[in-house]
């Protein structure tokens, strides 16, 4: 298991997750802090960033003193030299999510937040241009959000029941 | 309604209501925040912090200098649906978003009322020109929640089939490449060489382009009766031609003018973009996911990581035309080496009975029903697995809350990702320049809306 960089913030969870990567559980306070942390210590690529909607499974597996909410920001970080991933899992609110922008330190995360505030309206601050990416201007809802019903278009042969 | 039909002269401001994409679209100067245009100017990578000024950012530009004009989506060389939209100054580019999500069809959200045994069909849709590669990283992340062993001949068989794919999706990249630098009869001879490893993917698979072959526990059948043959000749046929390719385009004098020098990108800004794949082994950085982080057995086979020099799109059109080369030493290997034994998990809990069985026994047959119907339930868990795909590293973030369906589905698509580039990558250079870097860049669409 991978030790936290010697900079990161106090008091942050962590987890050996199954893929034996670290999994680390900041707050929002100390989310930027502790990507910053990584992120001198040699994490140079923020490989990917996605939400996470619980809102049907809220008996996830956390280390203890994290208190789960029902979205979840999760981010994974790879070292090119020292060819290590790692991920880092902030529990982003339930009403209204919101978690700082990591647009700062690595600008690649720009497209991604947009897509994760598209589908799941979780709001980045901080983030330079936060509109909807894939789903048009004017659309209504976050459709990655668990309540937000997958669709069905009419077919249109005589009694042919919808998809699904 | 009558305002409908006022001339579009008279009224400018219908004109803009009609083609406006509202803040996703890119807007003028004077009502642009200065961080946002700082990002899309490409200056996000000098800026310290949030203090940045539009004066640092860019040349001394009026709203009134400029104009703003769509490309695409329905460019013929955009590749798709992608939509450009492009401050020009004269010839010249200034700013550039793209405006992606014409294609956005749900496949995540899809991907959540399919089971894990029908989800290869769904992911394999994504990079359309590469599915192998997406069936390969959903499949793996499926089996490492499952903690299913793959046997060793069904690992040998994927490597097969991921370096064939690659070497079909570059062709095509070749083929489209040239198109847009009106080398058409590269066009034609890409194509024409794609077409062998499509048919043996027919051959191997039943299907050309969707294949849903690599599934979690192994793959779907095993290889056909004499498929050495078959891959040996793909494998000659295609060695032989790529030095035909390169004495097409890399000689000719027009060519190598679009592409040398145009465009250049450096390892710093790739890595802060987050950019993976051939645009980044460009700018010099030997990360290829099959040599640092090997997954399969490409710890067993020799291949070379091919790197560049400068980041220019000549460097990005060597890389892929040498990464044919290494394909095609790879799956030489794997013609060599290929074990023996099943093609897939023996574990019933992701395998059906085999077919003979099925006409015999009740057991077997509710078995195969069940497997069809309900699924299998994955352990809870959230997994993370990444692959190299011809573009890029393809990671798929599952998430299980212990039953038959994943219940997220993330997958990191690296055309996405890669296309934050483009900005940076333009800026600059004059419009016929920005087909070229739409082109060297790569994007598949299907991967980038999802």
């Amino acid at each position: 298991m991978i030790p936290l960089p010697p900079t990161a913030p106090p008091g942050v969870a962590t987890s050996e997750s199954l893929a034996s990567d670290l999994g680390c559980f900041p707050t929002p306070e100390t989310y930027v802090a502790l990507v910053r942390a990584f992120k001198d210590d040699g994490f140079e690529l923020c490989a990917d960033l996605c939400g996470v909607d619980y809102l049907e499974h809220p008996g996830r597996d956390l280390p203890d003193g994290v208190v789960p909410t029902r979205f979840e920001v999760v981010v994974n970080l790879l070292s090119l030299s020292k060819r290590q991933r790692v991920r880092v899992r902030v529990q982003a609110g339930d009403d209204e999510p919101r978690v700082p922008s990591l647009f700062d330190l690595y600008p690649g995360t720009e497209a991604m937040e947009r897509e994760a505030f598209d589908l799941f309206g979780i709001l980045f601050d901080g983030h330079p241009d936060l509109t909807r990416i894939l789903m048009p201007e004017e659309w209504e809802g976050h459709p990655l959000r668990k309540d937000y019903a997958v669709g069905r278009v009419p077919v249109q042969f005589k009694e042919a029941p919808g998809p699904r | 309604m009558s305002d409908l039909h006022v001339r579009s002269a008279e009224r400018p401001d219908l004109l803009t209501v009609e083609t406006s994409e509202g803040a996703q679209g890119l807007q003028a100067r004077d009502v642009t925040a200065t961080l946002e245009l700082g990002r899309e100017l490409g200056a996000v990578l000098r800026a310290n912090g949030l203090t940045l000024d539009p004066r640092d950012v860019d040349v001394e530009r009026r709203d009134d200098e400029t104009m703003i004009i769509n490309m695409g989506p329905a460019h013929p060389s955009t590749h798709g649906v992608l939509r450009l939209m492009l401050e020009l100054d004269g010839e010249f580019v200034l700013r550039t978003k793209p405006v992606i999500g014409y294609l956005h069809t749900g496949m995540e959200k899809t991907g959540e009322v399919l089971t894990y045994v029908q989800g290869g069909t769904n992911v394999t849709r994504m990079d359309y020109l590469s599915p192998v590669a997406n069936e390969l990283s959903y499949s793996m992340a499926v089996e490492k929640l499952l903690g299913v062993e793959v046997p060793e001949r069904a690992v040998w068989i994927r490597m097969l089939m991921a370096e064939l794919n690659r070497v079909s999706s570059h062709l095509v990249w070749m083929a489209t490449n040239g198109m847009d630098l009106g080398a058409t009869s590269m066009m034609i001879y890409g194509f024409r060489e794609r077409e062998l490893i499509l048919a043996f993917f027919e051959k191997t698979a039943g299907l050309r382009l969707n294949l849903n072959y690599v599934r979690p526990g192994g793959v779907a059948a095993d290889l056909p009766d004499g498929w050495e043959d078959d891959v040996a000749v793909i494998c000659d046929t295609i060695f032989e031609r790529s030095f035909e390719y390169d004495q097409l385009l890399t000689g000719q004098p027009i060519f190598r003018q679009r592409m040398e020098g145009v465009a250049p990108i450096t390892a710093e800004e790739a890595l802060a973009l987050g950019v993976t794949g051939p645009l980044l082994r460009s700018t010099g950085v030997p990360w290829d996911l099959r040599r640092t982080m090997p997954y399969l057995a490409y710890d067993q086979v020799d291949f070379d990581v091919i790197v560049g020099t400068y980041g220019d799109n000549f460097d990005r059109y060597a890389i892929r035309l040498n990464e044919i080369r290494e394909s095609i030493r790879i799956v030489r290997q794997c013609l060599e080496k290929m074990p023996l034994g099943d093609y897939r998990s023996q574990d019933p809990k992701v395998t059906p009975p085999p077919r003979a069985r099925i006409g015999e026994s009740m057991e077997a047959l509710i078995h195969h029903f069940k497997l069809f119907t309900e699924g299998f339930a994955v352990p809870t868990g959230e997994v993370y697995s990444a692959i190299e795909s011809p573009r890029g590293e393809l990671g798929c973030y599952l998430v299980s809350d212990g039953g038959p369906k994943p219940y997220r589905l993330h997958v990191r698509a690296p055309s996405f990702v890669n296309l934050q580039a483009v900005p940076l990558l333009m800026r600059g250079g004059s419009v016929s320049d920005a087909i070229t870097v739409i082109s060297t860049v790569d994007p598949i669409m299907g991967e980038v809306d999802r």
